[in-house]
């Protein structure tokens, strides 16, 4: 209530200053044109805050690369600006343009947006703000009371907005999917998706296709039963669910032994891409519960760690491909799926956790090609289909042993991007192996359900991180970055021939996207847990990156 | 309005003593089911540290030593779990990043199997810890890299507390093997995993060679101590070469340079320190 006295105060104000101006007492016997004139020129750029974004806007994204409208950028996921200002010839002198300190602790995995000069961003705790582009200034900030006794497994983190018409979507850690005005952060509705104390929260970007908000689950280390819902836009209303874990009479039911679908887990909990010419959702599923221990569980447990391609107004499920199949070793297939069109095919790439690059026909869902890309000791042949399929020797134990990749995966939640100006999928990756032994537990409900324990082989070490530039159409890795350290940053692409990503120690690089030579780099103080973006305001280039605990944008200086 | 915040300070202090005495009790004590239930628990949860049976791993302290440097009663317990130890490698419940953070009922459930499987009697010190500080400072060199309660070298890690925080096996492996597992260095609050004791020999553009280890590294710049104590702060790109090995600096101490007794009477010199 206060917050809109104090809102409707401000506006009081700018109106009459900005009447008082066009009425001439201020700047007494000029024109109006003249006075619009003269603000625009002092800078007093007057920007229609959180306007109006379309679907049509989404959809032809490419056309205004001055915004990010999309967690990924674009609908297919390629996480490429078409900016070219900063460019492989000055890319060496970017400068820090502005820092905006969140005061959240933790890890920041945001991916902002970026719309008529207002930036779009997260932080720890369901914090969501609006900030000045150009400066970094707050506009509005929102923080969620979020239950004292929620245990999402990996952090109070989030990663990302959606935004449509005059609001943005949040999806919060207690399992709900709220409405901000996109000009106040206020709240506009909130709908409840399911009970948080029993494992259930949202950290996922959600997705906007149409008038929906589509959104995934995550909760695969409680046992939940994992989904995929849509809610309309305008009222909260929940149009459509998919459950990832299909019930009694349903196909691939038969996949899971006795009741073990009930605590099936299959979340969902990173953002999918969208094809607007077939109106299909792809949407990635995550580990199979519990995480690292297959008995009690016989099947190929479906939809776990699958692609899941669905109809974007029903929910209804086109096709599907099992990347993992039977999973214990907590290897999500969640890592965002990106439509490729290379040699005439429509095609899908997914860089998976488990240490295969996967390239599938998009129009049915069928494999093309499975290439390792980086260490995995877990699966020496493929089936008919060419899915790698799991040796017996990898399944966890109770006296432990080395399996790669580790459970933290040959890549995990890092956004990767495609640049189709040098033809190549670039993609943060670790080689990490852990020892797996079982620990089996019963489920209980809101209890952690992993039914194993997993740790860093000290044998294995050193743990290596990369920046790794692969070609789709052979899986064949084309250059690759030795970071000091495996990183948890996403990676972007631009016109400007670059490809960006950040390291555990806090840098952010630019690197020379043909070669992989770094060209620049700064140093933020923080980790880097996020996916970098570009943006532009008044004609300038920035690109951001959330690292420790703040969000950086740079630019030319 | 004085009544109110009467009822309000009573309420206060009432919910106060509830949520000490929940702190304080092990609902589970002595329950052989929550015991084998804390043992999953274990697992999942400190393992990594700990072990799998508790008893130690390379980072972490035997815990199924009677006598532990942080806890004593099962209250001191569950407020180590809950909170982590501050200046130590031990995290607070849930902030790792990585796991799920524990719910009260299940840190109760792991002090349930800590406890049974606790030896009953303390394990009685094998060497001479007089002895063992004469070598420490001594014949056994240990102190030109290492320091103790303030007094030694610089190059390798601190050691004033490492009796009771590792174990005798890995302490052993250590000397007689340093580099199996190298020491961890620097912590850095958002960086996934520490810096290591790596050796390195890094030639400047001019020609000048350092040996030592690295304090800190990144892509673009590394931070090392020579093995004269001398920190240099060094861009890799200005450098003639630079190289790394996870050969560790610290010679290997074979049987026959340091008897298994003498290693012993070291070893009861640092747990004698590690236990103030």
């Amino acid at each position: 209530m206060r917050r809109r006295a104090k809102t409707q105060g401000l506006k009081a104000i700018i109106f009459c200053i900005l009447n008082a101006a066009l009425e001439g007492s201020l700047f007494h016997g000029w024109s109006k044109s003249a006075v619009v004139a003269g603000l625009i020129a002092l800078s007093i750029t007057i920007i229609p805050a959180g306007a109006q974004v379309t679907f049509e806007r989404l959809v032809n994204s490419a056309k205004e690369p001055q915004n990010w409208m999309t967690y990924s950028g674009d609908y297919s996921g390629k996480r490429f600006s078409g900016l070219n200002q900063i460019n492989k010839t000055n890319a060496h002198t970017m400068v820090a343009k502005w820092v905006y300190q969140t005061g959240a602790t933790g890890k920041l995995e945001t991916s902002p947006l970026a719309v008529d000069g207002i930036l779009y961003a997260t932080a720890q705790d369901d914090r969501a703000f609006a900030l000045d582009a150009r400066t970094g200034r707050p506009i509005w900030m929102y923080q969620r009371q979020v239950p004292s006794d929620i245990r999402p497994c990996c952090g109070h983190v989030n990663r990302g907005l959606a935004i449509l018409a005059d609001k943005v979507f949040l999806g919060t850690l207690d399992a709900h999917v709220i409405a901000l005005d996109a000009k106040t952060g206020n709240v506009v509705w909130d709908a409840t998706a399911a009970d948080y104390r029993t494992g259930h929260s949202f950290t996922v970007a959600p997705l906007v296709v149409k008038n929906l908000i589509v959104i995934g689950i995550s909760g695969g280390e409680y046992g939940v039963r994992g989904f995929i819902d849509a809610y309309d836009a305008d009222t909260g209303e929940r149009k459509w669910r998919l459950y990832t874990v299909p019930g009694p009479g349903e196909p691939g039911h038969d996949t899971w032994e006795g009741d073990s679908w009930k605590v099936g887990g299959a979340p969902a909990w990173n953002t999918g891409t969208y094809d607007p010419t077939t109106n299909q959702i792809f949407w990635p599923t995550g580990n199979p519960s519990p995480s690292n221990r297959g008995e009690g569980r016989a099947g190929d447990n479906l939809y776990s760690n699958s692609l899941l391609a669905l109809n974007a107004d029903t929910g209804k499920m086109n096709w599907y491909f099992q990347f993992t199949k039977h999973d214990e070793h907590d290897w999500d297939a969640t890592q965002v799926p990106v439509m490729v069109d290379a040699s005439g095919k429509h095609l899908i790439a997914q860089a998976n956790r488990n240490g295969f690059f996967y390239v599938l026909d998009r129009t049915n869902g069928k494999l093309i090609s499975a290439t390792a890309y980086g260490k995995q000791t877990w699966s020496d042949t493929k089936d008919a289909e060419g899915r790698p399929i799991a040796k017996k020797e990898a399944s966890p134990t109770l006296e432990g042993h080395t399996v790669c990749p580790g459970a933290l995966g040959t890549t995990n939640f890092m956004a990767p991007t495609y640049d189709a100006q040098t033809g190549l999928f670039y993609v943060t990756a670790r080689d990490q192996c852990d020892i797996f032994s079982t620990a089996p537990q019963p489920y209980e409900a809101g209890h952690a359900f992993y039914g194993s324990a997993y740790f860093p082989s000290e044998e294995a070490k050193p743990y290596l991180g990369f920046l790794k530039a692969i070609d789709p159409t052979t899986g064949e890795v084309k250059w690759k970055f030795q970071h000091t350290s495996p990183t948890w940053s996403g990676v972007l692409s631009t016109a400007g021939g670059l490809v960006f990503s950040g390291d555990a120690e806090g840098n952010f690089i630019a690197f020379d996207a043909s070669s992989g030579k770094p060209l620049w780099h700064f140093q933020m103080g923080g980790a880097v847990y996020a996916p970098p973006m570009a943006f532009a305001v008044d004609g300038k280039e920035y690109v951001a990156i959330a690292a420790g605990s703040a969000v950086y944008a740079f630019g030319l200086p | 309005m004085l009544t109110r915040c009467l009822v309000a300070l009573v309420g206060f202090v009432f919910l106060g003593t509830l949520a000490h005495a929940a702190d304080d009790r092990n609902p589970f004590a002595g329950d052989a089911k929550a015991a084998k239930a804390g043992e999953y628990e274990f697992r999942i949860n400190c393992a990594l540290c700990h072990g799998l049976g508790a008893h130690g791993g390379g980072r972490g302290p035997d815990l199924t030593r009677a006598q532990k440097k942080h806890t004593h009663s099962d209250a001191d317990m569950f407020q180590v779990i809950s909170n982590g130890i501050p200046g130590t490698a031990m995290p607070a419940n849930g902030t790792n990043g990585q796991g799920v953070g524990m719910t009260d009922e299940e840190i109760w459930q792991i002090i349930t199997y800590i406890r049974s499987q606790e030896m009953k009697a303390a394990v009685n010190p094998q060497g001479n810890a007089a002895h063992g500080k004469e070598l420490f400072y001594g014949d056994a060199n240990c102190s030109l890299c290492h320091m103790v309660d303030g007094k030694g070298g610089r190059l390798g890690p601190e050691l004033t507390a490492v009796g009771a925080s590792r174990t005798r096996a890995a302490l052993i492996d250590s000397v007689r093997n340093p580099s199996n597992r190298l020491a961890w260095g620097l912590t850095e609050s958002t960086k996934e995993f520490p810096q290591e004791y790596e050796s390195v020999t890094a030639v400047t553009a001019d020609g000048k060679e350092m040996k030592g280890v690295t304090l800190n590294e990144d892509s673009f710049t590394v931070q090392i101590m020579d093995t004269t104590e001398r920190i240099h702060l060094l861009e890799k790109d200005k450098l003639r070469s630079f190289q790394k090995t996870r050969q560790s600096a610290m010679p290997r101490y074979a049987a026959s340079t340091l008897s298994d007794k003498d290693l012993d009477d070291i070893l009861a010199f640092l747990v004698s320190v590690g236990a103030k």
